[in-house]
């Protein structure tokens, strides 16, 4: 990134968060939480421990951090090497990202950047210009993208409370800044697992790895009455709401399933899984040392807070993520998708020069489809 | 420490404490080794070992879970201590695994019938206590079920690698896990088999006692015998190693890696009969079936044809390929350790 545009960049970081402690809390337990941050153009600094709020609005200004991050779990002593801190116990953290869903909508609003002529086009295999090959790809979430996330977002709550017996006010849902949301779950029977047992419970969430006999068929004679029925709990309550439809079909779609075979059945259960299993991130769920994106923070591929959600539904990121200043700034624009940030629609712009709001104008220098001109 | 009935202890002898359970009745080790009376027991207990290394469980003179008469139960408890006294003076490592395999596998029947035992409460709180006390896992009675929490679950079920002890192919509601009593008691049998490994291991070694001798060298010389099965060398790739080491601590090793260990060892020359007794430990063992599928695997029977190994590839996928910087970019177990040109 140009150093005019880093430093326009920092600078309006640097407004938001002097102006915005409010936001930016250390979480509970700070002192056994490890902290690291980003720079522009730099790399990660990490192994930090801090007492409180104020060490941590201190950390920000001193630093103007493009990004900033927290474990979710609690050490000993965090600030030491990763086999030295001890580690006691990890909450729960879930990612569900809208580039996971296989979205249609996604081509409609992905474009790609050569790295060599910055060249902007639709085309991902390689540059329309310079012939390059190494793209980067970019997108502009829609509102479809953040509806789908959401649905993602309802299918785990719902699987964490019904299964999992994790109560409703111990999940907090936070917009993640940019495509999508995080999900902690604080003081949950899972505060303790390791690695590999948070991978089992990620296959779990995901409706990966099921068996046919789990659901009722066997390979050799399967019986009528061990199929699943319609109200039953957990997962064999959703296969049946996915795969019979209604009550009434339940007799009929079974017999269709015996018929149909168990390797048949088995590419049921595989087709299924989309649809009824939550779609998050699972190296995300089974990292115990991660340091994952600080409530409050700015998220420097857009510019967004990821800031927390009270009402999911309703929710609306490009109004109530978007915290950055209104004042005017002239950038040079090279961003062929439209997008709306509050309220206002901005784009598409082709290579030109205009002058539009701050937070537009981060927004774009964030995703590398302007400049500061 | 549990307070166990006597015939309690004589299911679960590893609950008890041995140097105070024989001096309760009245005993010193030393008799066993003159006294002609009790001189019978040490041969009990050399045959309880003895069964154990042959990879069965010891038949008790318990029937159903009474003892057939009262001077018995005694006896149970006697031959189990006396074995460990043989095991620790023998200093046979071998003998010590294959002994606590075998009682782990005694204990595990009696538990589970103790849990679904309808009729007695106090046996069925019996086990539910032994587990809660030896492994730290709660289990609950609910309707024909027991339940367990899924992160208790979860600490447990990540060492079995079959797909029917993967979560989503569990009963899983309200946080907790529904399992059958025989499910109940295989979630922790890796833990009980090293519960009274370690038990035996971290007993004291008694200086050699008079009238025990000619049972402990029986036992050194048995274990020789079973130096020529144990085919652990350093020339093995990780994932042969890995194979051996389930099969050793009596886990289940999936089909595929069954397949994959007879078929490497009967291309590294190795015969059936010296291949068969890797299998006894496993929990599904039954020598004839096993012999039929090696057989088929050399090409002795069935259409004839010699089954290869299977390919690095393919084991990734099976997940039985536990890849080590030795491996040096071999595509079959087979090339492990040779030098390329």
């Amino acid at each position: 990134m140009q150093e005019n545009d880093v430093k326009f960049l920092e600078d309006s970081f640097k407004k938001y968060y002097f102006e915005h402690f409010d936001l930016i809390h250390a979480p509970n337990r700070t002192s056994e939480r490890e902290f690291g941050f980003q720079k522009f153009n730099s790399g990660m600094t990490r192994h930090i421990s801090i007492k409180d709020d104020k060490e941590l609005h201190l950390l920000l200004m001193q630093n103007i951090p493009s990004d900033v991050y927290c474990s979710n779990a609690y050490y000993s002593f965090p600030n030491l090497p990763m086999n030295e801190k001890d580690w006691k116990e990890a909450d729960l953290i879930f990612d569900i990202d809208a580039k996971d869903l296989n979205l249609e909508c996604r081509k409609n609003h992905t474009i790609f950047k050569c790295n060599e002529c910055n060249e902007i086009s639709t085309n991902n295999n390689n540059c329309s210009k310079c012939n390059s090959i190494k793209l980067e790809k970019k997108s502009l979430p829609c509102k479809n993208c953040i509806d789908a996330s959401k649905n993602e977002v309802s299918k785990l709550s719902k699987i964490l409370t019904e299964d999992l017996d994790v109560q409703q006010n111990n999940i907090h849902v936070y917009f993640s800044g940019n495509e999508g949301f995080h999900v902690y779950v604080y003081d949950s029977q899972f505060q303790q697992l390791g690695s590999r047992e948070r991978s089992e419970l990620t296959d779990y969430i995901m409706f990966n790895g099921a068996i046919p006999e789990t659901f009722g068929m066997k390979k050799f004679k399967p019986s009528r009455s061990s199929f699943p029925d319609f109200e039953e709990k957990g997962w064999r309550g959703r296969f049946s709401q996915e795969v019979y439809g209604s009550k009434s079909k339940r007799s009929k779609i079974i017999s269709e399933l015996i018929t149909n075979g168990y390797s048949s059945f088995q590419k049921t259960l595989e087709g299924i899984s989309d649809k009824i299993g939550a779609k998050i991130d699972p190296n995300v769920t089974m990292d115990i040392h991660r340091i994952f994106r600080l409530p409050g923070s700015l998220n420097s591929k857009s510019g967004l807070t990821k800031i927390l959600c009270n009402d999911l539904p309703k929710f609306d990121p490009y109004t109530e993520a978007s915290f950055l200043d209104e004042s005017s700034v002239e950038v040079v624009a090279n961003c062929p998708i439209e997008f709306k940030l509050k309220n206002r629609k901005f784009g598409p712009y082709f290579n030109e020069k205009v002058s539009i709001q701050t937070y537009a104008a981060v927004y774009m220098i964030c995703k590398k489809l302007a400049t500061i001109s | 420490m549990l307070a166990l009935g006597q015939d309690e202890i004589a299911k679960y002898p590893f609950l008890a404490d041995a140097g105070q359970y024989l001096k309760d009745k009245g005993f010193t080790l030393e008799q066993f080794g003159t006294d002609p009376d009790l001189k019978s027991l040490i041969e009990k207990a050399f045959n309880r070992i003895e069964v154990a290394a042959d990879g069965k469980i010891y038949h008790s003179d318990l029937i159903g879970d009474q003892a057939s008469n009262q001077a018995a139960l005694p006896r149970e408890v006697f031959s189990f201590l006396l074995a460990i006294v043989l095991l620790k003076l023998s200093g046979m490592n071998t003998l010590i695994k294959r002994f606590a395999l075998a009682e782990a596998r005694r204990a595990e029947k009696y538990l589970e019938k103790d849990l679904a035992n309808i009729s007695d409460e106090s046996k069925k709180q019996l086990a539910i206590r032994v587990i809660d006390d030896l492994f730290s896992v709660q289990i609950k009675k609910q309707d024909d079920y027991f339940v367990i929490p899924v992160s208790d679950y979860l600490k447990h079920s990540i060492n079995f690698h079959e797909r029917e002890w993967k979560l989503i192919n569990r009963h899983v509601e309200n946080g907790l896990v529904f399992l059958t009593p025989h499910e109940t008691v295989r979630l922790i049998r890796k833990e009980l088999g090293t519960y009274i490994s370690s038990k035996i291991i971290n007993a004291k070694t008694p200086p050699m006692i008079s009238g025990f001798e000619e049972s402990v060298n029986k036992l050194i010389s048995m274990s020789k015998k079973f130096a020529t099965y144990t085919v652990t060398t350093g020339e093995y790739p990780p994932c042969i190693k890995h194979a051996i080491e389930i099969l050793e601590k009596g886990e289940n090793l999936p089909h595929s890696g069954r397949f994959m260990l007879a078929t490497f060892l009967l291309s590294k020359g190795q015969s059936i009969e010296e291949i068969a007794p890797l299998f006894k430990n496993a929990p599904d063992y039954n020598e004839r079936v096993t012999l039929y599928q090696l057989n088929h695997l050399a090409g002795t029977s069935g259409s004839g044809t010699q089954y290869s190994c299977p390919s690095c590839e393919k084991l990734k996928t099976q997940n039985l390929c536990f890849v080590i910087p030795e491996c040096d970019n071999i595509i079959n177990p087979l090339q492990f350790g040779k030098k390329r040109t």
